[in-house]
């Protein structure tokens, strides 16, 4: 029960006191990054559908913030799109669940095949604005990109470095309307998580990488990031909390993971 | 109608108790239907005082001249920045440009419909206007993503067709039932007379249309325009789909972000201030919405006069 969390100061300990109040239905709280949003979701489901009396929350508040809430002990167990710092590490322990791959996506009439990390964060900080300059076609560079809060274009961006720098012809609020224009548009790239990329869109390799379920796995697709789970060193997860958590880790999940657009990771 | 003889219920005299229980059916009834009428007004007091109270605090913690002229809106940076005028401008320019486009091909169509068009094609043409009302908007934003900006992209050779242009083109095809409709009306309102005189003296169907109908008509093709207005800057899911949605300043062929679509996009993820300053862009976009209101209902006082 979530009363076995000690060590903790008195004011989180009594928040907790309260959450806990029913003694029919236990919860699991996940807390943390948004674009886990959809493999927690299908995850949490799944458990939920298993175990009648177990309801799993989840707060999407960010990656930085669900780590904050594990060390504070107001959430079994945190989410993060990110790996975690090394000051971090101290008193948490990082489990990979799932890795997310971003494939970045031009139009079939596109010679440009191939670009490497730098090219790719040239291109979208405006500094290379022709597809000449890359090897294609003399035709100016249309990039597209996905809202501010997307968990797809926090991804890109830290991956390829251009936070805030990003110089976006349009930013559209799905993963579809991404596909769609850059299938229309001759000129356009975009980025999109690899499970959405249809046929009307090339995913160009990068630094000579084809992105594949394989080369996320390995590592060698660079446009990847890590989805993890945070929990802490100094104390047990509770019953529910770790029942939740071998779930996840288990072979069995690795289905929805698949169907929430990630790559599960070799358990 | 079919019979123009109204059926009055046979009135019998009720004493006692079934005159009582008729008392209470009609009392309650009454209250009934007072209620409901006071519910709509409930409902716009509900949402006034919901958007002034979670609107304000944002515009007093980033400055009122800060948020409404700051021309940087990066709600999600490390270094925030809400300023709107991007989304200000973009919104005033597309609904001008819906109104350049649209406002003369909607008066133009009424005056079709109203004086030109014989009973067939009256018929079919008020038919599909009315149909186009009833499309939901994001088809026309469908139709707009696919159709319109690769043709814009295609036609005035830019690399990218999602822009104000193509934002502007949907609109004005979406306030065009609005203003046919309204104008048609004002039009066919004109009394006949007038025209009569004017053909008797000599002038040409033409010259009697534009020199005497429509300036007849003026104050109601003016409330068609205001209408308009209204639409077009309220539609938010069609332009977010045709006009690229980044927070620039506007320009024709740019990517754009409205004022409804600033809201649109970002709340389903923010957070904080981020989220505060989202109703704020509300309570403007409802600011200008009443502002319109306001002007059409003094177009409609006018004409009335």
């Amino acid at each position: 029960m979530k009363i076995l969390r000690a060590a903790i100061p008195m004011l989180l300990a009594a928040a907790t006191f309260t959450s806990c109040g029913s003694a029919t239905e236990k919860t699991v709280s996940t807390d943390g990054s948004t674009s886990m949003e959809k493999v927690i979701g299908y995850l949490s489901e799944a458990y939920m559908a298993d175990n009648t009396d177990v309801k799993v929350t989840y707060n999407p508040t960010g990656s930085g913030s669900g780590i904050q809430a594990v060390q504070e002990g107001r959430c079994d167990i945190g989410l993060s799109s990110r790996s975690l710092k090394d000051e971090e590490k101290a008193d948490l322990n990082e489990t990979v669940v799932a890795i997310d791959g971003i494939a970045v996506i031009v139009n079939p009439a596109n010679s440009v095949t191939d670009v490497t990390l730098d090219e790719i964060a040239q291109i979208y900080k405006g500094e290379i604005t022709n597809w000449n300059e890359l090897g294609g076609s003399d035709a100016p560079i249309v990039c597209i990109g996905r809202e501010a809060a997307s968990g797809t274009r926090d991804g890109f961006e830290s991956v390829t470095g251009t936070e805030d720098s990003c110089k976006y012809a349009q930013e559209l609020t799905s993963t579809g309307d991404v596909v769609q224009t850059v299938s229309s548009n001759p000129n356009a790239i975009g980025y999109a998580s690899l499970a959405s990329v249809s046929d009307s869109v090339i995913a160009v390799s990068v630094e000579g990488v084809a992105p594949t379920n394989d080369t996320i796995l390995n590592g060698s697709y660079k446009v990847q990031r890590n989805f993890v789970l945070v929990t802490p060193k100094n104390k047990e997860l509770s019953d529910e909390a770790q029942k939740f958590y071998d779930f996840c880790m288990s072979g069995s999940a690795d289905e929805y993971i698949i169907k929430a657009g990630a790559v599960p990771v070799e358990k | 109608m079919k019979s123009s003889v109204i059926e009055v219920p046979a009135v019998t005299l009720k004493t006692g108790k079934v005159r009582k229980t008729t008392e209470i059916i009609e009392k309650s009834m009454s209250m009934t239907f007072t209620v409901c009428g006071f519910i709509a007004v409930g409902f716009v007091l509900l949402i006034t005082i919901f958007l002034v109270v979670s609107g304000t605090p944002a515009i007093a913690e980033i400055g009122f001249i800060d948020f409404i002229f700051g021309t940087k809106w990066a709600s999600t940076a490390k270094e925030a920045s809400y300023g709107i005028l991007p989304f200000i401008m973009s919104s005033i320019y597309g609904t001008l440009g819906a109104i350049v486009i649209g406002v003369p091909l909607g008066i133009l169509c009424a005056v079709f419909l109203a004086k030109v068009a014989g009973k067939k094609s009256s018929a079919l043409v008020s038919n599909a206007v009315n149909l186009m009302s009833g499309i939901p908007s994001v088809v026309y934003g469908l139709v707009g993503m696919i159709v319109i900006v690769p043709t814009v992209r295609e036609v005035f050779d830019l690399p990218d067709g999602a822009n104000l242009f193509s934002a502007m083109i949907v609109l004005a095809i979406m306030i065009l039932p609005s203003v046919i409709s309204v104008s048609e009306t004002a039009i066919r309102a004109v009394p006949r007379e007038y025209e009569e005189a004017s053909l008797a003296l000599g002038a040409t169907k033409t010259e009697t249309i534009f020199k005497v109908i429509l300036p007849a008509a003026k104050s109601g093709i003016l409330a068609s325009v205001v209408l308009g207005i209204g639409r077009a800057i309220g539609e938010a899911m069609a332009v977010m789909m045709v006009s690229g949605n980044v927070a620039n300043m506007p320009k024709l062929f740019g990517s754009v972000r409205f004022l409804t679509t600033a809201v649109a996009s970002e709340m389903s993820y923010s957070s904080g201030l981020q989220r505060q300053a989202l109703f704020s862009v509300a309570l403007v976009l409802f600011v200008y919405i009443l502002a319109i209101n306001l002007v059409l209902n003094l177009v409609i006082k006018r004409e009335k006069k």
